[in-house]
């Protein structure tokens, strides 16, 4: 093998397998802090990802979320964007597609479905267009606009369903009335809860990858995100590249919380989802925003997620462990020169890995959208 | 009209004002602690992670030692040890800091998580929380002294540290030194000043100011830690920080505009205005937006801010 084939394999594989171990470990460290058995812990945490067909299905229905998120995301890290959104604009992607499965009557499920599925993109897009035309027009930072966002659309969902106008009059609990069986993503493996939602998932990583490496779209994305002083002076519209990929970003985020809906609960609650999409920012990394490579990080955190109950009920440690294994992978995973010190390699990488760029207040362009 | 003039005399205005003294507490020590992060050069939306940590340390060692100051103590250092790693990540190990910073709140959430989880099996219950201290002669000035001077020590400490702060910041050299790190590295670098350490202890400070924020909400408010009980706090005082532009009499204005419209929120519920609580509870962050997006004037970051400085 050449050297460079070498240092390329190094960098694609070794580091994040390498980031993934010395998070594991991180998590043992905490295990041990909080007085439990790290053994005991990791043994039942795989058992519950893995070890039975129940186990797995769970763990792939897991995963079905994580792909959407860790690819909605991935699509704006490459134009340089940090959307910290995802949840907000899963939320509105929830109550978009809810709205369409369970208010619209008389279609046939293949109809009805598609539809509540494409209420929810849309839903998540328009979420994620505002903080991008702030952004775009007022130069106000991505990062702070769309966590305040989060707590909006928070706000607003309780608002709809908690007595509110989409709220299920019969019930105490605050949800929707339970979504119309025209609308519900169509089970996969009988007698488990493994829906359809995970076909979607498998084709949108192609999808997503053909957008941003062979479209002009996705040529402007990666324009705009390696350099967009450059991109701008090549005629590329800035600000329209990011109300564009903030909105595309929204709409994968509002596509996982349609598939949540009218896959796995059939009602919205006030607790859609609740955390996934920030888990999602570890998928992204990890995967380093490759489309393809979110795959087998959704699956790694799908796995996690899914196991933590299990380990939970098995062991008294808290499930809260996967947020410290998390933490400690994006860690690793962004820095580098860290993990090479720890392993003592050599050949430290010339770059730090740099995503965002500029302060938190208000950054240029302010060119109108065109 | 007639509607709001009634409205406003049923609003006991000492009490709202006192009570948004009380919630600014935390978005101040946070919104400082970020304005000496950012005016050296380093991004820190880390200090809602931070202020939980140590809302979590400070609760467990006030309640470990049955001691309150203690527990005081352990979140500022609590909150200086986590800023540590944020500092290091950023400074040392290149990390983009937004990243760094998130990876902080999400380490928070589950390092907090699992702890609690712990003490929670062990049965503990509070350590009280800090009492109200009323100033002699000054408590009883008519309107300022139930506002200002009837508080508990985090509120008090908020209020001296706005002041020590700006005075660092605008008035020493090492306040000087801090700005030219934030504005231009390599000038300060040039003129000798050490990038790296200015850094590192502007980081830090933050560290403890955010600390000491965590205190107001285990320690001071409720005498008892929850999962996720700073709610956000943290980035509202980052936007506080943006809005005051990056100074701290700024970022004290700020945080009592938004602490005021969280306590309006609350006692307009109370009196029964026929808002749905959920659009009242929206208050202070659609006033972040509005204010990031610039709707009050334009706010410039420190030139630097963001950007790792290395010797070359």
């Amino acid at each position: 093998m050449s050297t460079a084939a070498r240092r390329a394999l190094t960098g694609r594989l070794l580091l994040p397998l390498a980031s993934v171990l010395l998070g594991l470990a991180a998590g043992a460290v905490a295990v041990v802090l909080a007085g439990a058995n790290p053994i005991d812990a990791y043994s039942a945490l795989f058992q519950g990802a893995f070890t039975t067909r129940n186990a797995f299905t769970e763990t792939l229905l897991a995963t079905i979320p994580y792909v959407f998120l860790g690819l909605s995301v991935a699509i704006g890290f490459r134009a340089g964007l940090f959307n910290i959104g995802g949840q907000g604009q899963l939320l509105l992607g929830g109550i978009f597609a809810a709205f369409i499965g369970y208010r619209v009557t008389g279609l046939p499920a293949i109809v009805h479905t598609p539809l509540a599925l494409l209420a929810g993109m849309l839903g998540g897009f328009l979420w994620g267009a505002i903080p991008g035309i702030l952004k775009a027009r007022l130069g106000a930072h991505e990062v702070i606009t769309t966590i305040m966002l989060n707590y909006v659309a928070a706000g607003l969902l309780d608002f709809l369903v908690n007595r509110g106008p989409m709220a299920d009059p019969h019930r105490a609990i605050p949800q929707t009335p339970a979504m119309l069986p025209s609308a519900a993503l169509p089970i996969i493996v009988p007698g488990s809860r493994l829906h359809f939602g995970l076909f979607l998932a498998l084709l949108a990583v192609p999808v997503v990858w053909f957008l941003v490496e062979r479209t002009t779209i996705g040529f402007r994305i990666r324009a705009v995100g390696l350099n967009w002083t450059a991109a701008r002076a090549s005629g590329i519209s800035v600000a329209w590249t990011m109300v564009t990929v903030m909105g595309i970003s929204g709409a994968l985020a509002g596509l996982a919380g349609a598939v949540e809906v009218l896959g796995v609960s059939g009602v919205l609650t006030p607790s859609l989802a609740s955390g996934l999409a920030f888990d999602a920012i570890a998928v992204a990394l990890l995967a380093g925003s490759n489309p393809f490579a979110i795959l087998p990080s959704a699956l790694l955190f799908g796995a996690l997620k899914s196991g933590a109950s299990f380990m939970q009920l098995q062991t008294q440690v808290s499930t809260d462990l996967i947020s410290v294994v998390q933490a400690a992978v994006i860690v690793f995973v962004a820095a580098p020169l860290l993990v090479r010190w720890i392993f003592r390699l050599r050949a430290a990488p010339a770059a730090p890995v740099s995503i965002t760029e500029g302060g938190l207040g208000q950054t240029p362009p302010r060119e109108g959208v065109a | 009209m007639p509607g709001f003039v009634l409205w406003l005399q049923n609003v006991d205005l000492v009490s709202l004002a006192s009570a948004t003294l009380v919630a600014a507490t935390p978005l101040v020590l946070a919104a400082l602690g970020g304005v000496m992060s950012e005016r050296s050069g380093v991004v820190n939306i880390a200090l809602e992670g931070i202020m939980l940590t140590s809302a979590f340390a400070g609760f467990a060692i006030a309640f470990v030692a049955h001691n309150l100051a203690l527990g005081m103590l352990a979140a500022i250092v609590s909150g200086m040890l986590i800023a540590a790693l944020h500092a290091v990540l950023s400074i040392e190990f290149l990390v983009d800091q937004i990243v760094s910073g998130m990876v902080i709140n999400i380490l928070a959430v589950g390092v907090t998580g699992v702890f609690y989880r712990t003490l929670l099996q062990q049965g503990v219950r509070g350590p009280g929380t800090l009492p109200i201290w009323r100033v002699p002669v000054l408590s009883s000035i008519p309107v300022i002294g139930p506002i200002v001077f009837q508080n508990a020590l985090v509120t008090y400490s908020m209020l001296v540290l706005v002041v020590i702060v700006h005075l660092v910041l605008f008035n020493t050299v090492w306040g000087l030194r801090t700005r030219a790190c934030g504005e231009h590295p390599l000038a300060a670098e040039t003129a000798g000043v050490n990038v790296k350490l200015v850094r590192y202890v502007n980081v830090i400070a933050s560290g403890a100011l955010g600390g000491l924020g965590g205190a107001y909400f285990s320690i001071q408010q409720i005498g008892q830690f929850l999962p996720n009980m700073t709610g956000g706090r943290g980035f509202i005082a980052l936007a506080a920080m943006i809005f005051g532009k990056w100074t701290p009499l700024g970022a004290f204005g700020a945080s009592l505009l938004f602490a005021g419209a969280d306590a309006l929120g609350a006692r307009l519920q109370y009196l029964g205005v026929r808002v749905p609580i959920q659009f009242l509870g929206m208050l202070p962050y659609v006033l972040t937006i509005v204010v990031v997006a610039g709707a009050m004037g334009r706010a410039i970051a420190p030139a630097a801010v963001g950007r790792p400085y290395r010797k070359s």
